[in-house]
């Protein structure tokens, strides 16, 4: 599949951002977050302008973004309008959160669960977008939904942690930089046994696809036209195949290796400037991982065409 | 709505013969032309007659190579190639049948329960209750391509201007039309009144000149597609995904009688390759190596 950008920058930004909101908003509800204003206020802050811009990213996939309202209306059948709704509908205990909390009034533990479980909604609703569509069996992987919410509270979670490191007078619990190294190291199991899954699914075949293999081997002769075609362009992109070796190690480095290794330091030393170099490093690796997630994944149309490039 | 309707009774399709298409495109140019000018609008068409031309299609043709197995006595007569009359002799000695060609044009199926339908976040693309056909609204389709991911078949192309044409000419009113586009099955043919009743028909299927084509009810087992359909073994394409695709194809045909395909001396030319040089004239076998130079 062709790596669009623009829906690479909203997963990698809103699923951030969810994280965000998610990892506060059930910390609340828990009654184990700081009860300072500016420690809620700001992470939310930070989220909405992930959240948002990952949002405003998704819209320039579209033919006609101004029409984009008309997505939020078949949410009985369709993934992606559902994830329209969630995206709006988490905004109300957001919006209604950073009020409390600006006026320092109660509720927030009510708020702050209602806000986790939108951002998780929105999450799942993302990731079930891809994993409902059968033409891409890279996709229908049973890795794919876990790591959506995995790669959101990992990325996420190292953000709001470079804030909360950031603030001496505030109390952080090692316990939540801890959860964070072991998160990184399990998204990044999962994410390899996603890895070798996906390569070995076999190929599709002309054969298969044309019903003609009942006849003998197949061979794509001839496209229909000489030059490439939406469907190619799209569907039958091939670039990632050839660049994966040196891609998913890099991709490892930046999400689990870097994170980990900056908790592992950061946390006997106080060196608390270490989360945000993994903050920035998990963001970069999940933005490669993005990548790899779209450009790897072989659609079943390619199969009609003779392959371009191996 | 992009919920699927109820299982209509009607199923209106195409049955596609791989026997007797011989891959001459005039379907999908006779497709572009009345869409073009039909009622859901022109088809996009960038850089048409330039070097990189990019445009959208309903029906596009693929040509393939199928190399039957070899097995001992390979029996000749399933054997597409040699119903062309231009098997060559096997170099290596085996049964090995020369490959055939066979053409197959692709377009959408109208399938039955197709996820492009159902993913669409907008109700633009739809099933019609009463015939089947699968449509997309294009005042409603907001450009998401997500119809197009879910569909394997690759019936769907979105009219956007060339990824190479540059941003400033983005704009233009010709190229913004940024909605998904897909074979309507002619729906503003068949029902047309204005058209005498011959004609109301797919414009790829009046088009084909060896009736490779054909349009009818697949929900009626009376109709002249169904019973073909059974007659011949029509198949639908990779049914394991489970959209129930409509259209059907017919395969090719096997040979009718494998002896007299064996017996036909279509070799001639091949065993005049293997000449023996020194059985000449002195004359030619000097013109031999003169021009074999």
């Amino acid at each position: 599949m062709k790596p669009a950008l623009s829906v690479i920058f909203f997963t990698v930004l809103s699923g951030a951002g969810y994280g965000v909101w998610c990892l506060v908003g059930a910390a609340l509800a828990a009654g184990i977050y700081p009860q300072d204003r500016i420690d809620i206020l700001l992470p939310l802050g930070f989220g909405f302008v992930l959240v948002t811009a990952g949002l405003m990213a998704s819209t320039a996939h579209l033919g006609r973004p101004e029409r984009a309202w008309r997505a939020l209306t078949q949410w009985r059948s369709s993934w992606l309008s559902r994830e329209g709704i969630a995206a709006l509908v988490a905004y109300l205990p957001l919006l209604m959160l950073a009020y409390l909390a600006w006026r320092g009034a109660a509720g927030t533990r009510v708020l702050g669960a209602l806000l986790a479980v939108c951002a998780l909604a929105t999450i799942g609703c993302t990731a079930n977008i891809y994993r409902s569509l059968k033409t891409i069996r890279a996709w229908r992987a049973r890795q794919v939904a876990p790591l959506y919410f995995m790669f959101a509270c990992l990325s996420g979670g190292l953000w709001l942690w470079a804030w909360l490191a950031s603030r001496a007078d505030t109390y952080v619990s090692d316990a939540f930089p801890l959860a964070l190294l072991v998160l990184a190291i399990v998204t990044a199991l999962i994410k390899v046994d996603y890895w070798r899954g996906i390569d070995a699914l076999p190929a599709p075949t002309a054969g298969h696809a044309t019903g003609l293999e009942m006849l003998g081997a197949v061979r794509a002769f001839e496209g229909p036209v000489t030059e490439e075609s939406y469907l190619t362009r799209e569907m039958a992109f091939v670039l990632a195949r050839k660049h994966s070796a040196r891609l998913r190690p890099i991709a490892l480095t930046l999400f689990a290796a870097v994170p980990a290794l900056a908790i592992a330091i950061a946390l006997p030393s106080g060196a608390g400037w270490l989360a945000i170099v993994a903050a920035a490093a998990a963001s970069g690796g999940v933005l490669v991982e993005r990548w790899l997630f779209f450009a790897e994944a072989r659609h079943a149309v390619a199969a009609f065409f003779p392959r371009a490039v191996p | 709505m992009t919920s699927l309707p109820a299982p209509a009774k009607k199923k209106l399709g195409l049955v596609i013969d791989l026997d007797t298409c011989v891959g001459c495109h005039a379907c999908a140019i006779a497709c572009k032309e009345w869409n073009d000018g039909g009622a859901f609008g022109p088809l996009a068409d960038d850089d048409p007659y330039g070097a990189d031309p990019h445009g959208v299609w309903f029906n596009r043709v693929h040509s393939y190579e199928v190399q039957p197995p070899a097995h001992a006595n390979a029996p000749r007569e399933v054997t597409l190639d040699s119903l062309m009359g231009t098997a060559p002799p096997d170099a290596a000695g085996t049964d090995m049948p020369a490959p055939q060609m066979v053409h197959f044009p692709r377009s959408c199926l109208h399938c039955e329960t197709p996820d492009c339908v159902t993913v669409c976040p907008t109700g633009a693309s739809y099933k019609r209750a009463e015939d089947g056909i699968v449509l997309v609204d294009e005042d409603k389709c907001i450009g998401c391509q997500l119809c197009a991911w879910a569909c394997p078949y690759g019936a769907r192309e979105i009219a956007l201007p060339h990824p190479k044409t540059p941003a400033s000419d983005t704009g233009r009113t010709d190229q913004k039309r940024g909605t998904m586009q897909k074979c309507t099955l002619c729906v503003d043919r068949i029902y047309n009144e204005t058209l005498d009743a011959c004609d109301r028909q797919p414009a790829c299927v009046l088009a084909c000149p060896t009736h490779a084509r054909l349009f009818g009810d697949l929900g009626d087992p009376d109709s002249n597609v169904s019973k073909v359909v059974a007659e011949r073994g029509g198949f639908a394409l990779m049914p394991e995904f489970g959209y129930q695709p409509v259209n059907r194809y017919l395969p090719p045909r096997p040979r009718r009688d494998g002896s007299t395909i064996a017996a036909t001396p279509t070799q001639p030319a091949p065993r005049a390759e293997t000449l023996d040089t020194e059985k000449l004239p002195p004359l030619l076998r000097w013109l031999d190596k003169a021009l074999s130079r």
